[in-house]
């Protein structure tokens, strides 16, 4: 009898982890020591480090759950459609903190919580509310093989929704303001630096959490699979 | 006609179907017995292509299932215990409005009105009519289209002995040798259903748990099934 | 008449259900399938007047509401453009709400699968009905916005409204129809129908208010210039890119 389960799913879960540990240290340290500090908006700055990188990261995301979700509908696999989830699921959260980190900056930059000026921040409301949804469709529906068809059906609106919703937002927005927010280009060298570290390490902590979410699930379904066989209820 | 191999499909974590495997030949009648519950209407509906098998393999009229569904469809006839018809519509609409859908003439229709007997209430809404008469229109509405399996989940349910004297020749089984009607009957009465059946299916919760010609069965071995 | 031989070779199984053109052995095509479900829906619609009557009669109502809650005589420009958006948004999520549930409640999904059909028709033949409904909703809906709040006459820009009403009612009807489609076969039916639609058309409203709204001032002595290209050019390509999505994951949702 073995000791312990084949660990199948896990098993790139501890590079991750110990990448993901790395790097966000290092990120830390650049953006609080070696980015220098921006001339205009002082220190509160820097939380652009962390907000775009998590735009960036929810946006694709919300476009990956919609690709994952293709591909679940052409092989009928269910693990696609676990996967797919997972990164909707994230990429929500990591969506909330978006949104609350550009509030946030909003508040130190324009002194209001909400600015409907900055086209990110009002296309990543939209969104949000848009997959805020995801969670209460997918419980509306019984049938788990059906419930796991109409996610997927979903996603694939949504992702496709998500880069035409900016494309409207954008036009729409009178820029008042010029987009200090937003803007990644003509970074000077440090702070480009320091952005991609951030990036990096955003989206590896995106794709560990995501990958132990993944394992989590898949070891309890497993589990209930073989509680059932050996007959326990 | 149709061949079944370890046909299983599920519902979540249950098997609404187990592992059932048979073969039914051309103008043979196979009579479904068990419970409520036991999977006969989900059997009904995969061979109707309106479910897909989630494992198993399933052949009907020589196409497998649900990859070339899509040939069966307008084949087959389905008389479930939904009459499939718009209850704001008059009979004659309905029956129309599948006839365009299966690519069928209108003359068919009024040949239909006239089998079940409904020509002259024919074009009143549906929901004016009683039960039987709906059982009635029902009845036209799958057999429309001519089709050469028909599946039927109790379809004298609701019919007076008269109406289902009317409705014999549509379901029954055919009386033309060049074009040999199959039936799939999923029945709760033993003497009826075993006097009209080729093949006997006993299902209960999902597994197969008789099959056999219906010679060798006993009305016993189905009233088993209920217990 | 629906042939008897079965003399069609076994074909290669090459998902028929994905290909956007399915090779139909016998059974109507397209066009006319189309045709029959957009009969049967009208018919449906004409005999019980369930969708129609209530959204126009919401328009008119929220219109005067709008009156009270804004405590104004008239509008134009953006308010108006945002009014008219707003009240005509909501009164098609009604519409929505009803697509489908005559078809779930009656076994309407399930003859429709039974037939050797392409199963799109049904989003072409639902899309095509919502679009109907949303037309003479707004064929009642924009006089009495006109007559009751509106500044501005209308029928110095009516043609240019009627592109901009065309346009937002496309991608009205094809997200509806795949929203509908989707939800009234959950439990919450009445309630995700619109979360669902709402985020997913503001795009449509973002294009539909911008493009409206210089229609709906009063005018210079030169004339109303027409819609900006931009708005207009934004609803088609929201239009064509939505169609395009559910036309391709539609028969995913009616298959079981």
């Amino acid at each position: 009898m073995s000791r312990t389960l084949p660990l199948k799913h896990g098993r790139g879960l501890r590079p991750l982890s110990i990448a993901t540990l790395v790097a966000i240290p290092i990120a830390l340290v650049l953006v609080f020591f070696y980015a220098p500090i921006e001339a205009e908006e002082g220190f509160l700055q820097k939380i652009f480090y962390l907000h775009v990188p998590l735009a960036i990261v929810t946006l694709c995301g919300f476009v990956i759950g919609g690709l994952l979700a293709i591909v679940h509908l052409r092989t009928r696999d269910r693990q696609w459609d676990l996967r797919s989830y997972v990164a909707i699921h994230m990429s929500l959260i990591f969506g909330v903190g978006t949104l609350i980190t550009g509030s946030i900056w909003a508040r130190g930059s324009w002194g209001h919580w909400w600015v409907w000026s900055e086209p990110t921040l009002v296309s990543f409301l939209i969104v949000i509310l848009l997959y805020a949804t995801y969670q209460p469709l997918r419980f509306a529906i019984e049938d788990p093989e059906r419930q796991a068809r109409y996610a997927s059906v979903f996603a694939i609106v949504a992702g496709a929704f998500v880069p035409m919703n900016f494309l409207a937002v954008r036009l729409s927005t009178a820029y008042l303001h010029p987009r200090v927010l937003g803007s990644s280009s003509n970074l000077p060298p440090k702070m480009a630096f320091t952005f991609l570290v951030s990036l990096v390490a955003i989206s590896l902590l995106f794709a560990t959490l995501c990958s132990y979410e993944l394992t989590a699930k898949r070891t309890r379904m497993l589990l209930k699979a073989r509680s059932r066989t050996l007959g326990f209820r | 006609m149709i061949e079944l191999e370890g046909l299983v499909r599920r519902y979540g974590e249950r098997e609404a179907l187990s592992d059932v495997s048979l073969s039914l030949h051309a103008g043979q009648t196979l009579v479904v017995f068990g419970p409520n519950g036991a999977g006969k209407t989900t059997l009904l509906r995969i061979l109707s292509t309106l479910l897909r098998p989630h494992s198993g393999g399933v052949t009907v009229l020589g196409y497998s299932l649900p990859d070339e569904a899509w040939a069966v469809r307008g084949r087959v006839g389905l008389l479930g215990h939904e009459p499939l018809l718009y209850r704001e519509l008059t009979a004659r609409e309905n029956l129309r409005f599948h006839a365009r859908l299966h690519g069928v003439g209108e003359e068919r229709v009024e040949e239909l009105l006239a089998a079940v007997a409904l020509t002259d209430r024919a074009d009143e809404p549906l929901k004016t009519l009683s039960r039987g008469m709906v059982q009635r229109a029902a009845v036209a509405r799958a057999t429309l289209h001519d089709p050469e399996l028909l599946l039927l989940d109790e379809p004298r349910a609701n019919l007076d002995p008269a109406a289902r004297e009317l409705v014999e020749p549509l379901i029954g089984p055919g009386t033309d040798p060049a074009r040999p009607r199959t039936r799939v009957i999923s029945s709760h009465d033993p003497a009826g259903g075993l006097a009209e059946a080729d093949l006997v299916l006993g299902l209960r919760g999902g597994v197969p748990v008789l099959l056999s010609e219906a010679a060798d069965v006993s009305r016993a071995q189905i009233a088993e099934l209920y217990r | 008449m629906s042939a008897a031989s079965t003399d069609e070779p076994v074909q290669p199984a090459a998902s028929p259900e994905q290909a956007p053109i399915a090779p139909q052995a016998r059974g109507p095509g397209m066009w006319a399938t189309v045709a029959a479900l957009l009969r049967k829906e009208l018919l449906v619609e004409l005999r019980t007047l369930e969708s129609v009557p209530g959204m126009s009669l919401f328009a008119v109502t929220t219109f005067v509401v709008f009156h009270f809650a804004l405590n104004q005589n008239t509008v134009s420009g953006d308010e108006a453009a945002g009014i008219l958006w707003v009240t005509l948004l909501f009164a098609a999520m009604l519409g929505v709400n009803r697509l489908f549930v005559a078809d779930q409640d009656q076994g309407g999904f399930d003859a429709f699968l039974l037939a050797p059909v392409d199963r799109t028709a049904m989003l072409l033949a639902k899309a095509l009905a919502l679009f109907a409904y949303l037309a003479v909703l707004e064929l009642i809906a924009v006089p009495a916005f006109g007559l009751l709040l509106l500044a501005p006459p209308l029928s110095q820009t009516l043609p240019d409204l009627l592109l901009v009403l065309v346009l937002a009612d496309i991608g009205i009807a094809a997200i509806g129809t795949l929203v509908a489609a989707l939800a009234v076969q959950t439990r919450a039916r009445d309630l995700l129908g619109p979360l669902l639609a709402l985020p997913l058309l503001v795009p449509v409203v973002i294009g539909a208010a911008r493009a409206s709204s210089p229609l709906l001032v009063l005018a210079h002595p030169a004339g109303v210039g027409g819609p900006p290209i931009r708005w207009l050019a934004t609803l088609a390509l929201y239009d064509l890119v939505f169609g395009l999505i559910a036309y391709a994951v539609f028969d995913f949702l009616l298959e079981d």
